[in-house]
């Protein structure tokens, strides 16, 4: 491992912070009255779609792991196809935990439905980059010392950070503040932004002092 | 001496009760009482104030009012007579109010919103400490100075009619009454007619001075259907109707005598918007206050807002309208537009006994009584009340004596208005001392649980108890004077009353005792636990092994909800901080069975071993717990093999489904019944069921589950007790049936509705005898030491025992809960602790976090109005106090208890060693006593906040109570554990 390596995985987590930065700021020229909070279910959809946009182009440049396998259109197909089924599944998954957790079975479906969107693009769209549709890996990552690189350490990071930062968004709900971020889900969807964003900053300065500590084996 | 670990609990515990005793005590600031008692005979009243000679007028003045009669209607809240439905439904009082010859008053109740204390605070005027709450159920003799009792005195005939709390509260008082009984809330019918049926008779008589009838019906109406029922609008008719009855019979009397009578018509607690009280929302507090008399000038305009005054006005006003002493501990002012009419001289009269009672309190109450500007007012009042009469003995009837008069009156008002408040907000007044004593205690216990816990957890589950060495019996003494000394100082120097020092010598010495004992445990706890890090670390250094998933929500879970505990909307919302964690906590469970079974990653060579041997699983699982603590390792190759053996079953899917089961399980409780302050009013489940429209519904899923139970319950037990429990659970619908909540398909609807006495003796027969046989098996394992199964099998009997007896108390749509936590019990158990092999301690805590769960999941919360008090009354005639109680908290804390005996017998039939046991118990203690000792110190950082009463105070009640019931359950945990201890 090279401080090069630590230096580029820097780099791709700055521009992930930095969609997020514009998809706050660029909605504002084109839609009047834009805001996080009175239009917080349009924010989450840009937010979502730069987040996802933005981790395919890195995807398709940094090229983390290079798969030297053959590499047909029909392949490529699938596999893309497959993504999309994965992302979906994912979002219906995390949506009924979220009915688990009490959220509302009939109303603000749609809202329900939003977070579970943002989330599984803070967490499942990193996973798919990487990873590809392919659940054992997926395992491995988020098992004790199943990482084989930074990038993957860096993954399991900000996808345990954005998944504890929904979970902890959760806290201010019943509290009777009457502020506008309390009513469900905003509170959870910015703590999970938080949490990523958080993910995404400190998982670059861990690995970088743990660099010594840490050995991947090679795959 | 040597102690079991759950021994040492238990007794910790039980310490610790003494301690949170100690402090409740004291937190709970008794009320602004007068110190002249009123055995002490009639006191002369206070002259008129004059300047220079003295006043002709020294006797009480004469009564307004020939006859007074008080409607008190339960639960009536300011809006069913002011607002739209008062229009509607009560033309004739609305016609009182706006053109009618009375006064019309929306009376603030102070919580807590209950009828006793109201009651007290109508008749007293003073307001009753939070402490009366917990004594209405079982109403003493009212002590302190009212307007009952001054009438009687003064030779008055009253007459009573309604809720017999009445007459609790003032026996012997009444010449005539008939109480009826509050408990049977399904009954509003019955309840009024009982009232009514008298009135005829008694109205016609007119041999009386007072007449009081207390109307019930409302607010039983409003339990079962809340406020806006179609019941309402016909009870609310039927109410004007009775007080147009009595007001034309009134007015017709009056012509024969001189005086005008008064009737007033009020409620003594409103209804919140669930059809609930106790609380302190606007619509729980305002009553309303109607005076009605002859004397009164009709007013033309109609008067839409009411002036808002205190509950605690109307035992002043009374007692001048009676002609009565004022009681001494009102804190109430007399509503001035009674007196309104009167001559110049009478008004002041009047007003300066009701500031001159006032000033009196105050000044026994407040040491800096003189720089109340209340006082002040009321010495300038008086100054100028004696000039004012000296100038009317002296027949000078200018408009100087007006001009005067009036500034008088005004001088007066304003004192009084500011007596008043000022005697108000006196009621907050805490005993710091006996609070910091109990603090104290509870603390050092805490410190004592948290010092041994490495050694209890890591060791062994034996703890040495230095009794009789040197140094600390010297220390002990040492202590225990120092304390003595600093007590006698506090005792006699503070001039407030505190509790501890109103405690006999003996008692007082007890507990100086036990915190001197206290502090030299912590010592030696403290050197012993020093003595062990040095060993550990001399000996060996074996490898930590890091904190798994589990562990850590668990910690971080019990610390999060200590914590959340400082913020009044998180002890509001509690419900939800445990259902979040018991969420996380399946979530959790169901991440590690995936890892487990998916990677096996935990797997070592070595688990061959224990798969050869799989028949002494209980061997196996004997060395597990004698090793797991000192050597984590072999426990988590259990945990490999466990799930490698089933892996090539069957079974391996269901242990991957189950925490999802439970999940779901727990999400469908959660839509039953909506609990706390935010989601109360959101429609649920349980109000569906309840209401009238859906009893096939109700009784379809009541038997649902009562069958559901059965089948859970049943694989445990012996032949006898599976006869009984069946007959047991028949008997439970039988008797919601009796009582008309739940039908029998083939029982036609217009059968006589009882109060099921026969059905509900008849589940206790069968109650008592599963515990029985239960018990019976537990000693007989004991003295035989045969095998353990029949120890298993008695303690599972005795689990089974208390679900039927909590099937009995707990309402039919709460059956599902019941069921299924019954349901859940059997998942964890069967599919996810037996596989995973979680030690005693970590299983101990997720107990406790179901528990937790389902005492919200049966829809409690931290508010006093969601106690189920109509538990307290199954089976029984007559209102018994001890039963009554119990079966009460049983009946609240359904879900602890039930989930506390499930891991009795959990454990016991997994391991047939007490070690794990006695684990569990110390767990079990710990984690029950630490939510206690954060809150004391919490509640005591806040007892200036806002929500104090409404909020912390009753919470401070369910955690004391919470305490009380973990040390019951310690206690049994140890002597359950106790018999296998002996036997070994
Ligand atoms: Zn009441
Ligand atoms: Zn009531």
């Amino acid at each position: 491992m090279k401080d090069t390596d630590i230096k580029r995985l820097l780099y791709t987590n700055l521009l992930c912070i930095f969609s997020i930065v514009l998809s706050i700021f660029i909605p504002t020229i084109f839609l009047d009255n834009f805001s996080i909070l009175e239009t917080h279910l349009t924010w989450l959809c840009i937010c979502s779609a730069f987040v996802t946009a933005v981790n395919l182009v890195l995807y398709l440049v940094v090229k983390p792991n290079v798969s030297s396998r053959r590499s047909s259109l029909s392949h490529k197909v699938t596999r893309a196809l497959k993504c999309c089924i994965y992302f979906l599944l994912s979002c219906f998954f995390l949506h009924i935990i979220f009915v688990l957790y009490g959220a509302p079975l009939i109303e603000l479906v749609l809202e329900t439905f939003l977070f579970a969107v943002i989330l599984s693009t803070f967490t499942t769209v990193p996973c798919l980059c990487l990873l590809g549709p392919n659940l054992k890996a997926w395992l491995r990552v988020f098992s004790r010392n199943g990482v084989t690189s930074i990038w993957e350490n860096s993954l399991q990071i900000t996808t345990i950070s954005s998944f504890i930062g929904a979970w902890l968004g959760a806290f201010p709900i019943p509290l009777d503040w009457e502020r506008p971020w309390q009513v469900w889900p905003i509170s959870c969807t910015l703590g999970a932004t938080f949490g990523y964003v958080a993910g995404l900053v400190s998982s670059p300065l861990w690995i970088y002092w743990n660099r010594k500590q840490l050995t991947y084996k090679s795959s | 001496m040597r102690l079991g670990s759950g021994a040492f609990a238990a007794c910790c515990v039980a310490i610790e009760v003494v301690g949170v005793a100690i402090f409740i005590r004291g937190f709970f600031p008794a009320p602004v009482r007068s110190s002249a008692r009123p055995e002490h005979g009639v006191e002369t009243p206070a002259p008129e104030p004059v300047a220079g000679a003295s006043s002709n007028w020294t006797k009480l003045p004469s009564p307004l009012f020939s006859k007074v009669v008080i409607v008190l209607i339960d639960a009536l809240r300011d809006d069913f007579v002011f607002g739209s439905k008062g229009v509607k439904y009560m033309p004739y009082t609305t016609y009182l109010v706006e053109k009618g010859a009375s006064h019309s008053f929306v009376a603030e109740a102070k919580p807590p919103t209950v009828t006793m204390p109201r009651i007290k605070a109508l008749m007293t005027g003073s307001i009753p400490g939070f402490v009366d709450v917990i004594r209405n159920l079982n109403s003493p003799v009212l002590l302190e100075d009212n307007v009952i009792r001054q009438a009687k005195a003064a030779g008055k005939r009253m007459i009573f009619y309604g809720d017999e709390t009445w007459l609790k509260l003032f026996p012997k008082h009444f010449v005539e009454y008939d109480g009826t009984t509050s408990f049977f809330v399904s009954d509003y019918i019955e309840v009024d007619n009982n009232v009514t049926r008298h009135l005829d008779k008694v109205l016609k008589r007119g041999d009386w001075d007072v007449l009081i009838l207390h109307y019930l019906g409302l607010d039983h109406i409003g339990h079962i259907s809340g406020p806006n029922s179609p019941l309402i609008g016909h009870k609310l008719s039927e109410m004007d109707s009775i007080l147009m009855k009595i007001h034309t019979s009134l007015l017709s009397k009056e012509r024969e005598t001189l005086l005008p009578s008064l009737l007033v018509l009020c409620g003594d607690h409103g209804m919140s918007e669930t059809g609930s009280h106790g609380a302190s929302s606007t619509e729980e507090v305002s009553t309303p206050l109607i005076l009605i008399s002859s004397a009164f000038e009709r007013k033309p305009g109609d008067i839409r807002h009411p002036k808002h005054v205190q509950q605690t006005d109307l035992a002043a006003t009374l007692a001048i309208g009676l002609g009565l002493p004022i009681p001494k501990d009102s804190v109430g002012s007399l509503l001035f537009p009674v007196i309104e009419g009167k001559p110049m001289r009478e008004q002041l009269r009047f007003l300066h006994l009701n500031t001159l009672q006032l000033s009196k309190l105050l000044q026994e109450n407040v040491p800096s009584y003189e720089k109340d500007p209340g006082f002040e007012q009321f010495k300038m009042a008086e100054r100028l009340h004696g000039n004012w009469v000296k100038l009317h003995l002296e027949e000078n009837h200018s408009d100087v004596l007006l001009g005067l008069g009036t500034k008088v009156l005004r001088q007066y008002l304003g004192a009084l208005k500011t007596l008043s408040l000022s005697l108000s907000t006196q009621v907050a007044h805490y005993d710091i001392y006996s609070m910091a004593v109990g603090t104290v205690v509870v603390l050092e216990v805490l410190t004592l649980f948290l010092l041994s816990t490495p050694h209890v957890l890591c060791r062994k589950d034996e703890l040495d108890v230095p009794l009789l060495s040197p140094v600390s019996s010297l220390l002990f003494y040492l202590l225990f004077l120092v304390l003595s000394a600093v007590h006698v100082l506090v005792c006699t120097s503070s001039e407030s009353s505190c509790y501890l020092c109103s405690l006999p010598w003996l008692a007082a010495g007890g507990v100086m005792v036990l915190v001197a004992a206290l502090l030299c445990a912590i010592l030696s706890a403290l050197i012993r636990m020093v003595v062990d890090s040095t060993l550990l670390k001399k000996s060996a250094s074996h490898p930590s092994s890091g904190w798994s998933e589990v562990d850590l929500l668990l910690l971080l879970g019990t610390v999060g909800h200590v914590l959340s505990l400082g913020a009044s909307s998180f002890v509001e919302e509690e419900h939800q901080t445990w259902y979040f964690l018991v969420n996380t906590l399946c979530l959790a469970l169901s991440q590690e069975t995936c890892r487990s079974y998916f990677l096996g990653d935990d797997c070592e060579p070595q688990h061959r071993f224990h798969v050869e041997q799989e028949c002494v699983d209980i061997l196996a699982c004997t060395r597990k717990d004698s090793t797991s603590y000192s050597t984590p390792e072999p426990d988590r190759k259990g945990k490999g093999v466990s799930l490698s053996e089933t892996k090539g079953s069957s079974k391996w899917w269901a242990v991957l489904a189950s925490p999802w089961l439970v999940l779901i399980c727990c999400r469908l409780l959660r839509s039953l019944n909506q609990t706390g302050v935010q989601g109360a009013h959101r429609p649920d489940f349980s109000h569906w069921l309840t209401s009238s429209d859906h009893k096939a519904q109700l009784s379809g899923l009541a038997a649902l589950s009562l069958v559901v139970i059965f089948m859970l319950v049943q694989k445990g037990c012996s032949l006898v007790s599976k006869a009984a429990l069946a007959l047991g659970l028949l008997g439970v619908f039988c008797y919601r049936a009796a009582t008309g909540i739940v039908l029998f398909p083939w029982q036609p609807d217009n059968k006589s509705i009882s109060k099921g006495i026969i059905e509900a003796r008849f589940v206790y027969v069968f109650v008592l005898g599963i515990l029985f046989t239960g018990t019976k098996g537990l000693l007989k394992a004991q003295v035989i030491a045969t095998d353990f199964k029949t120890r298993t099998i008695g303690l599972w009997e005795i689990h089974s025992g208390l679900v039927l007896l909590a099937a009995l108390l707990l309402r039919p749509h709460n059956l599902p809960v019941l069921a299924f936590s019954l349901l859940i019990q059997t998942i964890m158990t069967e599919f996810i602790w037996k596989h995973l092999r979680h030690d005693a301690a970590k299983i101990t805590v997720m107990h406790y976090w179901f528990g937790q769960a389902f005492f919200y999941f049966q829809g409690n919360s931290n508010n006093i109005a969601t106690i189920d008090i109509s538990a307290g009354f199954v089976g029984l005639d007559t209102y018994m106090e001890i039963p009554a109680t119990f079966l009460t908290v049983f009946g609240t804390y359904v879900g602890p208890v039930l989930w506390a005996s499930h891991l009795v017998h959990f454990l016991s039939s997994e391991t047939n060693n007490g070690s794990a046991l006695s684990r569990a118990c110390f767990c079990y203690a710990l984690i029950g006593s630490v939510p206690v000792a954060a809150y004391i110190v919490l509640v005591t950082s806040l007892r200036y906040h806002l929500f104090i009463w409404s909020v912390f105070s009753p919470k401070l009640l369910y955690e004391g109570m919470h305490l009380l019931i973990t040390a019951a359950l310690c206690a049994v945990f140890t002597a359950t554990n106790q018999t296998r201890h002996t036997r070994a």
